[in-house]
């Protein structure tokens, strides 16, 4: 089956707590591109979005939860592929 | 010296979600399955293993109650610290506190209304799966609804038509617009009202109404309402992939299941679709500081990423894109604008006020309908300008012809001609049935013996189920005082606002 490249997007809420989050997903998406609106980041990307929890502790300086993804995310366009212990996956599966 | 702990021992996420929410179900033995779920036959799909359902969250009850109070508590800090400062003096008007009038007289009922039919869904749906993300969706919605009300309970302080919401949102003219849509849904069977409330309304469209307007609450200095919509807004994201899970799951479960679910989608779309006209009306004129056009948020939420990014994924299964929303891409130019002239002309009977946008708010809305604003609404709003010059305000004093299917007054026009207004109509047993647009027709003629029963607020006026034939008697009945209504230049708001600004 060939990945589609079609954009996904997550959008999250502006704020000090996400802006390491923010700058562990950009670590990790080399395509992604960022928009401001008042209060919120929409970030897109062709494909796929990765969160890794590894990346984000690095930049957090703690330990950090998957599961805290929901205090952040406002939105989404795709879908869930992978949430773990480790991982977050938003793509488009056909 | 810092020591490194070791992260503490515990099991996967996704072995304790299965530990929490499948193992913990159990066979009837004493009653028939039939008996314990008599809702999820009768409406012709099938489904052959209820364990192919999974929460992509994969939430379990211990981490939902967790995160829930973590998102309370960042919300009541933000509420209290605005109360305690007078944050009200800091919003951009007074007037912008009219859109979030609408919002607590025609949102949060329906989030009352969802937490009831999510907690009937925990109780009925078979899948222990599904139920436990219906159960956690049902306590939500309460939270979004008492969050909300907490939230705007200060404004209600200091400014008028936040009194009676959950009254009006029975007996308004323009709030039965909201309120059928969802009795409508919860009339329906488990399986539709899925396809309704979580896919058609959660996934495709609440992105479109929710988040322009967080982003509208926080460029205007509402910080609370900015906060209760981003928390809301966190959990949302959750229903979402409930209407997505809800989807998928019932078109991989059988082939029979496509074509009930297209026909479905293809309703609820455009349902959802026009009650999302009365946020275009105020994405385009309601905020003092827009922050995004009706035409580019459909563009970005909709048109790119559920057209472009959803659909194609759903042609897998042999979904196509919802019926009519070629119509809905072809009026995005004028939507927002027909919706707000409405509202404009019948806001001596609303719980809220109205103006005729500034020369400001003018040149904003040419730049972002550049092929239609100056052309077709320019004139209008210039008209009402002159009358206003001339100590006067034009208000329409009839009742408008209401859709039978949206319940909006019929102002919308006809897709190839925006100077005719559009009116399609249905024989059904020997009376005739309006409704405004090819969409809501067909809507009407698949179910007629359904939506002859709409309560239609302007029938229910002249059939005098209204609090008497006069335009007092009927705003008295509805709980709208002098001072909530009608003009925003002069009303009680704007003068009080004046008074704290000197």
């Amino acid at each position: 089956m060939t990945k589609t490249l079609r954009q996904v997007g997550i959008d999250l809420q502006e704020s000090e707590d996400n802006r390491a989050l923010i700058e562990a997903i950009e670590g990790d998406n080399p395509d992604l591109t960022i928009r401001h609106l008042p209060g919120l980041i929409k970030l897109q990307a062709p494909g796929q979005i990765v969160i890794n929890r590894q990346s984000v502790e690095a930049k957090l300086g703690r330990e950090w939860e998957t599961g805290e993804f929901q205090l952040a995310i406002v939105s989404y366009a795709g879908n869930f592929s992978e949430w773990d212990d480790d991982q977050i996956i938003v793509n488009w599966e056909h | 010296m810092t020591t490194v702990q070791p992260r503490a021992k515990k099991l996967p996420l996704k072995e304790r979600y299965s530990l929490l929410t499948r193992d913990l179900d159990w066979e009837p033995s004493y009653v028939s399955r039939e008996r314990l779920y008599p809702y999820t036959s009768y409406e012709g799909i099938k489904i052959h293993d209820w364990d192919g359902w999974t929460d992509p969250f994969r939430l379990t009850v211990d981490a939902y109650y967790k995160y829930q109070a973590e998102k309370d508590k960042r919300l009541y800090a933000v509420l209290d610290s605005f109360a305690q400062s007078q944050g009200h003096l800091s919003l951009s008007d007074a007037s912008y506190l009219n859109a979030i009038k609408i919002f607590i007289q025609g949102v949060t009922p329906l989030e009352y209304a969802a937490h009831r039919h999510f907690a009937f869904l925990a109780r009925y749906l078979e899948g222990p799966a599904p139920r436990f993300a219906a159960l956690c969706q049902s306590v939500d919605e309460l939270r979004h609804a008492q969050t909300q009300i907490h939230t705007i309970s200060n404004y209600n302080k200091y400014y008028g038509g936040f009194h009676s919401w959950s009254k009006m949102h029975d007996r308004v003219w323009y709030l039965s617009v909201p309120k059928s849509l969802f009795d409508d849904a919860m009339t329906a069977g488990p399986f539709e009202f899925l396809i309704s409330i979580s896919f058609s309304f959660e996934y495709l469209l609440t992105n479109l109404l929710f988040v322009p307007f967080m982003s509208g609450a926080s460029f205007n200095g509402d910080l609370p309402t900015m906060t209760f919509g981003f928390s809301a807004q966190s959990d949302e994201s959750r229903h979402m992939t409930l209407g997505l899970e809800a989807i998928k799951f019932l078109l991989e479960q059988d082939e029979d299941n496509v074509p009930i679910i297209q026909d479905w989608i293809d309703k609820w779309f455009w349902r959802a679709y026009r009650m999302s006209a009365l946020v275009a009306g105020m994405m385009d004129y309601m905020l003092p500081k827009p922050v995004m056009s009706w035409r580019e948020a459909f563009e970005l939420y909709f048109e790119d990423q559920m057209l472009g990014g959803l659909f194609p994924d759903l042609d897998f299964y042999g979904i196509k894109p919802p019926r009519h929303v070629d119509l809905a891409i072809g009026e995005k130019d004028h939507l927002g604008h027909q919706v707000y002239k409405i509202l404009h002309n019948f806001s001596f009977a609303a719980a809220f006020t109205t103006s005729t946008p500034t020369d400001e708010h003018m040149a904003w809305l040419s730049e972002q309908y550049p092929s239609t604003f100056d052309r077709h609404y320019r004139p209008t709003w210039e008209k009402h300008r002159r009358i206003e010059a001339a100590g006067g305000r034009a208000f329409f004093q009839g009742l408008p012809q209401l859709c039978q299917v949206c319940q909006v007054p019929m102002a919308f026009t006809e897709p190839s001609d925006p100077t005719r207004i559009s009116f399609r109509h249905s024989e059904y047993r020997g009376e005739t049935f309006h409704t405004c647009s090819d969409g809501c027709k067909w809507i009407f003629d698949r179910e007629p013996e359904k939506y002859v029963q709409a309560w239609l607020p302007v029938h229910q006026i002249y059939q005098g189920n209204c609090g008497g034939p006069t335009v007092p008697d009927v705003l008295n009945w509805y709980g709208i005082k002098e001072g909530d209504n009608g003009e925003y230049r002069g009303s009680a708001d704007n003068t009080s606002w004046l008074e704290w600004h000197k």
